[in-house]
């Protein structure tokens, strides 16, 4: 699929004085779980209610499966959220919930909520505020599916969740993805699950996009270096992206491939995405983002990186 | 976890045309059947109290009304009696009914969904976020809208006898606005506040609590000042038409007196003049102070060379005065609940 299911160009949204979101170039491609991730006030939930058309832009366009947000009836039918908290009407059961958002919507698939609800062993008559969180997660997610959107988003799906029903949760999204090529944007705190469900990242840091591309290329054109303390400073063959420093050792995330020289007395090893991620975390100044032709892995551009001292 | 297939996903479909407005149907009613449900027993209550009382009311008075000679003490005994406390408390009861449904039924609407947070995923259905507002806002106005204007039919029955031999002026600030289309109008309005009301302050404890403020407020300054400038009021200098008829027990479709005050010679004279002239020229008539009302004192004055003027609203101006007063709250209802779902359209969440 060649289309992208959220397209962003020169993106701003102010609240007040303070920047939520500010200048985004996004383009994320259709067919993937795409995980957004970032500190608590990057502008996650905000890029994720201006797709919804929860909000509307300050400056920039947004465009949304390639239209505006919830512009005409097949872009509210082709995109479902999942709010923060999964808000569900409290008093309503199981299956009122079903019968109001078949209601609301063109397509609903009432076989399939029942059959899911049933397999994850959701009484249906049950009011959703007596299901527990990880049920009334589920119920949100299941109401969000059998609208059989092509683009799903969920804001922060499994932070209220221990960690089976997370396991859970992200296996209902990842079958979904696979059967069916449903695309999905979320947005997470909780790193370890991203590593198994995400196929493509966003890094958003202070309103700013800083990092985004497929995991996979991601992966690939970093490595950590792993040498003597001493020469960490020294160290200018790569863009350097976060330096980790032991006792005697540092850690260095640069950016490189495997076929790149190792300077001598240091080691190479592969990254892991969670200590990708968690390395630009730290460092708000260094990005890694695609040049204007899609899906190229340079020009990247590179901050400065700052000393981290362990 | 078993393979449960999503089913394939259908083409998008730019022509799709927008989620049919009857599906609100049951949305509407299955979200609020207990906010109606409430209003139905409210109103019902009353409507069964009224009818009860009502019957007794309307026998007492026939009965009172046969009575000859009707000058007799024990027949003005029996119509004292009739006009007892019980009625007197009812209408300044129903008052509040207006408000009620206002705060209760109008301010939760928006207010319940926006502090929850399950406004994220109403409006983000395909059925689209203000035309849900609109399917929620105008059948709940129009369902609390006819019951209020049915109860009112009710009351207007009830009440029959108070303006039969003049005990209450149709224009009375308690009365006029439970009777006619007036009734129906404030329940309106309030509900179209309580909209807004919860839309603006997105809580449902302060929303009810602002409508009812605001619902108050509007009630008083419609009643004290601007109900009176519907129409322009009438003038008269002659004191028997205009004189002291409403608190004349025997006629009905008294006038509504907005001002009165003397001239001479065609200048304007205070009051206190008035007071002084009295107490030199006829003591006897004049109480503690003020303008004595009274048609002795009128006629005494009116022989020494002043004239009384009173500005009134006659009795048969009562029904162009509903229509006024239940044009302009339905033209603000309107108003309101454009603003809500223009709010729900265009506020950020």
């Amino acid at each position: 699929m060649s289309m992208n299911v959220i397209e962003t160009s020169g993106l701003s949204k102010r609240y007040g004085s303070t920047w939520a979101l500010h200048e985004c170039a996004l383009a994320i491609p259709a067919g993937h779980v795409a995980a957004l991730v970032g500190p608590n006030g990057a502008g996650k939930t905000t890029l994720l209610n201006l797709a919804v058309g929860m909000l509307a832009p300050t400056t920039g366009t947004i465009e949304v499966l390639g239209g505006r947000p919830a512009g005409s009836p097949a872009a509210l039918d082709g995109i479902a959220f999942v709010a923060q908290d999964t808000p569900l009407y409290k008093n309503l059961s199981a299956a009122d919930m079903l019968h109001l958002t078949r209601n609301l919507n063109h397509r609903f698939d009432q076989a399939y909520a029942q059959a899911r609800l049933a397999e994850l062993g959701i009484p249906l008559k049950r009011k959703t505020g007596k299901l527990s969180g990880g049920q009334q997660a589920q119920l949100a997610l299941t109401l969000a599916l059998a609208r059989r959107p092509r683009l799903l988003l969920l804001d922060e799906p499994v932070a209220m969740l221990d960690p089976v029903a997370r396991h859970d949760f992200m296996a209902t999204v990842l079958t979904a993805m696979a059967d069916e090529g449903v695309s999905v944007v979320l947005s997470s705190h909780v790193l370890a699950e991203l590593e198994r469900v995400a196929d493509y990242l966003i890094l958003l840091s202070r309103g700013r996009v800083q990092v985004a591309g497929e995991v996979d290329d991601l992966l690939a054109s970093h490595l950590v270096l792993t040498g003597p303390a001493a020469e960490a400073g020294r160290y200018a063959e790569r863009p350097v992206v976060h330096v980790r420093r032991g006792e005697a050792q540092a850690h260095l995330l640069v950016r490189a491939s495997a076929d790149d020289p190792v300077p001598p007395g240091w080691e190479a090893h592969p990254v892991g995405l969670e200590e990708l991620v968690l390395a630009y975390l730290r460092e708000p100044h260094a990005a890694a983002l695609p040049g204007p032709a899609r899906g190229r892995a340079l020009p990247f551009e590179i901050g400065e990186p700052t000393e981290v001292t362990r | 976890m078993t393979a449960l297939t999503v089913p394939a996903r259908p083409e998008p479909d730019a022509s799709l045309r927008p989620v049919p407005w009857r599906r609100m149907a049951w949305v509407t009613w299955r979200q609020h059947r207990f906010a109606l449900g409430g209003v139905a027993a409210l109103l019902g209550a009353l409507a069964v109290y009224l009818w009860l009382a009502g019957l007794h009311l309307h026998h007492a008075y026939a009965v009172a009304a046969a009575c000859r000679p009707t000058t007799s003490d024990a027949c003005a005994m029996m119509f004292s009696n009739i006009n007892g406390p019980g009625t007197e408390v009812i209408p300044v009861l129903l008052q509040a009914v207006p408000a009620l449904i206002g705060a209760f039924v109008g301010a939760p609407v928006l207010a319940r969904e926006l502090e929850t947070g399950t406004f994220r995923y109403a409006w983000t259905q395909g059925f689209g976020r203000w035309r849900w507002a609109l399917a929620k806002l105008v059948p709940l106005a129009v369902v609390v809208t006819a019951a209020a204007g049915a109860f009112s039919v009710l009351f207007s029955w009830y009440f029959e006898p108070f303006f039969a031999d003049g005990w209450q002026i149709p224009f009375g600030p308690i009365v006029f606005d439970l009777r006619g289309d007036a009734f129906a109008a404030w329940t309106l309005a309030a509900f179209a506040i309580g909209a807004l009301a919860g839309m603006l302050i997105r809580r449902v404890v302060p929303a009810i609590a602002a409508t009812l403020a605001a619902y108050a407020g509007l009630a008083l300054a419609a009643g004290l000042y601007l109900r009176q400038h519907y129409l322009t009021p009438l003038l008269t200098t002659n004191p028997n038409v205009s004189g002291y008829a409403w608190t004349n027990p025997n006629v009905s479709g008294s006038p509504w007196i907005i001002g009165q005050w003397w001239t001479k010679g065609g200048k304007p004279v205070s009051e206190s003049v008035i007071s002084q002239v009295l107490q030199k020229g006829a003591p006897q008539l004049s109480p503690k102070g003020g303008v004595p009302q009274s048609p002795d004192v009128t006629q005494y004055l009116m022989q020494h060379g002043y004239t009384l003027w009173t500005s009134y609203q006659p009795g048969s101006r009562f029904w162009p005065f509903q229509w006024i007063e239940g044009g302009w709250l339905l033209a603000l209802s309107v108003l309101l609940i454009a603003a809500t779902i223009w709010l729900v359209r265009r506020r950020p969440a």
